[in-house]
């Protein structure tokens, strides 16, 4: 763990995001996938949406320099890519608020270091409403609190506590903390018959 | 106290209780392609780690694979360049890989059945959202990301919540021409494609139990696809004698052992759960999505749905997917004209699925300017396909018979829609620009539905088509 991995609160502007459902093939189509490093993933997001569509949130220049993105309802659902969160995170994103998340899409943010918390769905749509009247308002995603404020206004915001604990603690990069366990992992292999041929 | 197959696979895996809360579980099996995992080998060398369990991860080439000409260096230089480093990722890390030459290559969640390295009682992982199909088999298999990989690679763990589970009951018999695919796409359109959202699915009852290896896999396969991360279905008699035999299966009295250790791992009789839903199987027809996710479907003989009729909360989702579409509401979905016929992906592209499609299209042709495609899923199945004549049935109706790869159904490779195209598609993603034209539009069926689409040049149903 390093002090740097910590994610006790984000701080920035928001980019509010309407919709539900929204899928990875979305946020990053295919075809963005085919190389062997994550470079340059930031160019890509929403790429096809975005095209034609000055009006896309990523496209307006008030949203340009923000660091929080407010979502609907299953945001990220469908496809694997760590390429999603990755383009994001690229272009600038520190943070998610949402209505909800998709399971895979929620773990691939976490393991590279961009919380995402869930307000009821009221709270959301006052939010991107709020952002979208005066982008420059500053919001604090709170991680530690399970907390989003904005303002005078402090919104309850829900997040697993096994993702809180690896945001606050900076262990989000769960490679090191998996390999603690040392021998214990080939003792468990051992105690599966599959692995030692029934 | 009564278990069901999740407890215990999930007891029998856990390393430890991680400081987060998290349970350090173990895989025993890592599933890795060329898409996902570069960066994941990548970051294993800059920390200095090897590869923890080589002779637990297998590889192999399937989503930006050509499907026309597999020859190397293939004529797409960042396929080319994918490829080489898969190759060379392998040679350095000791991990197993079934390359083009092996006659073992096919799409990932084709070939782990097929080989048998997919077993009950196992846990999977593998960089694709599709590994819940492994589910089908009685095994807990879970799609993640490319971080995830490095930590299976390096630890063959990963820090996960335990999922909640739902048993999915699906009774009674299905009328023919009604399929697998058919029942998974009407169980997402009841629950919603975020419905299982935390839990794991356990498909059962009498239509489950009734069906082949490849018709369960088929319906786990597409649990992601309904928001559950994890899909299963108890392993019994049908799953032992599908596992017999196979290379990577234990052999003779070592077979007989494991039956009883997988007998052991299916749910308990008087198991609980935290949520039951049933469905009757006569109930079901053929399945066709009208909208841009796998849960905006319709039966075939019904219309395409008005939005104004929708739910309050799908009402702008609905209007949306109708107006990509360019789909009017109350028409009906059949006699909607297709540009392109497609017959492949982990969903449908096993030898059953080809059977029933070339059933359909035998003696018959491929509409005019249609282009139509059946791309295999594996090596396996393309030999066992042509030993019996499937490739010339397809061939003399005019489609294209393929190698084996995704192709199509994410158009990573070259096998693309373009423009404004509508593919009929035995795939599980009808997502905005899923087939590789951003404007493209999708239609999932089930593979002879598809057949019947290509033939008659329109969405039809394949039940009038059946001899």
């Amino acid at each position: 763990m390093s002090h740097d991995h910590v994610r006790r609160q984000i701080v920035g502007r928001g980019i509010p995001f309407h919709g539900h459902d929204i899928d990875t093939d979305r946020i990053m189509p295919a075809r963005f996938l085919k190389s062997v490093t994550f470079e340059g993933l930031e160019k890509h997001v929403f790429e096809d949406d975005r095209r034609h569509a000055p009006e896309h949130p990523f496209n307006q220049p008030r949203y340009q320099g923000a660091s929080i993105l407010i979502v609907g309802r299953n945001f990220g659902s469908g496809s694997s890519r760590e390429h999603a969160p990755e383009g994001l995170r690229r272009w600038g994103i520190r943070g998610l608020i949402g209505e909800s998340f998709a399971e895979i899409f929620i773990g691939n943010c976490i393991a590279i270091g961009l919380p995402c918390v869930t307000l009821a769905p009221e709270d959301v749509v006052w939010l991107m409403e709020t952002v979208a009247r005066n982008p420059e308002h500053e919001i604090v995603l709170h991680v530690e609190d399970r907390v989003v404020r904005v303002g005078d206004r402090t919104i309850p915001a829900k997040i697993a506590d096994g993702h809180r604990h690896q945001l606050l603690t900076g262990t989000w990069n769960a490679t090191g903390v998996l390999l603690e366990a040392g021998d214990a992992i080939e003792r468990l292999a051992k105690s599966l018959p599959y692995v030692t041929g029934h | 106290m009564a278990k069901a197959l999740l407890d215990k696979v999930w007891d029998a895996h856990t390393v430890r209780t991680l400081p987060s809360g998290h349970t350090q579980l173990f895989f025993g099996l890592h599933l890795i392609h060329e898409v996902t995992s570069p960066q994941a080998f990548q970051m294993l060398r800059e920390m200095g780690l090897r590869v923890r369990f080589p002779e637990r991860t297998f590889a192999t080439i399937d989503h930006i694979v050509p499907t026309a000409s597999q020859v190397r260096p293939f004529r797409d230089a960042l396929a080319e360049e994918m490829t080489a480093h898969l190759v060379s990722n392998c040679k350095e890390f000791g991990v197993p890989l079934f390359d083009l030459d092996s006659g073992r290559q096919g799409i990932v969640h084709i070939i782990g059945p097929e080989l048998g390295l997919t077993q009950p009682g196992m846990t999977i992982a593998c960089g694709d959202s599709h590994t819940s199909t492994h589910g089908a088999l009685g095994a807990l298999a879970f799609g993640i990301g490319t971080s995830q990989v490095r930590d299976v690679l390096a630890t063959q763990c990963l820090g996960m919540d335990k999922p909640k589970l739902r048993q999915i009951r699906v009774v009674g018999s299905l009328a023919r021409g009604v399929y697998a695919k058919d029942v998974i796409l009407a169980i997402i359109h009841r629950l919603g494609v975020k419905g299982g959202v935390g839990y794991a699915y356990e498909y059962a009852g009498s239509a489950i139990q009734a069906m082949s290896m490849e018709e369960r896999l088929t319906i786990c396969n597409m649990s992601i696809e309904g928001g559950a991360r994890v899909g299963y279905v108890n392993p019994d008699a049908t799953t032992f004698a599908y596992l017999r035999g196979r290379p990577f299966a234990p052999q003779g009295e070592a077979f007989d052992r494991a039956v009883t250790w997988w007998t052991s791992m299916a749910t308990d009789p008087d198991a609980t759960f935290d949520d039951v839903f049933r469905l009757d199987a006569a109930s079901i027809e053929p399945m066709v999505t009208w909208g841009i996710n796998p849960g905006q479907s319709a039966g075939v003989s019904e219309p395409i749905p008005d939005p104004a009729e929708a739910p309050e909360t799908d009402r702008a989702a609905w209007a949306e997917a109708l107006a990509f579409m360019s789909f009017e509401p109350g028409r009906p979905i059949v006699g909607t004209p297709i540009d392109v016929a497609f017959i492949g992906s982990c969903t449908n592209a096993r030898l059953s699925d080809l059977r029933a499609a070339a059933e359909v299209a035998r003696g018959r042709k491929v509409a005019r300017g249609l282009r139509a495609l059946v791309v295999p899923g594996s090596q396996a199945v393309a030999k066992a396909a042509e030993a019996e004549g499937l490739h010339e049935i397809f061939q003399e109706a005019g489609f294209e018979w393929r190698k084996a790869g995704c192709s199509l159904c994410l158009g990573m490779n070259e096998d693309k829609l373009s423009g404004r195209e509508i593919c009929a598609s035995s795939s599980n993603r009808n997502f905005k620009g899923r087939q590789g034209s951003p404007t493209g539009r999708t239609l999932l069926m089930s593979p002879a539905m598809v057949a019947a689409a290509a033939i008659a040049g329109k969405v039809t149903d394949v039940r009038e088509w059946l001899r």
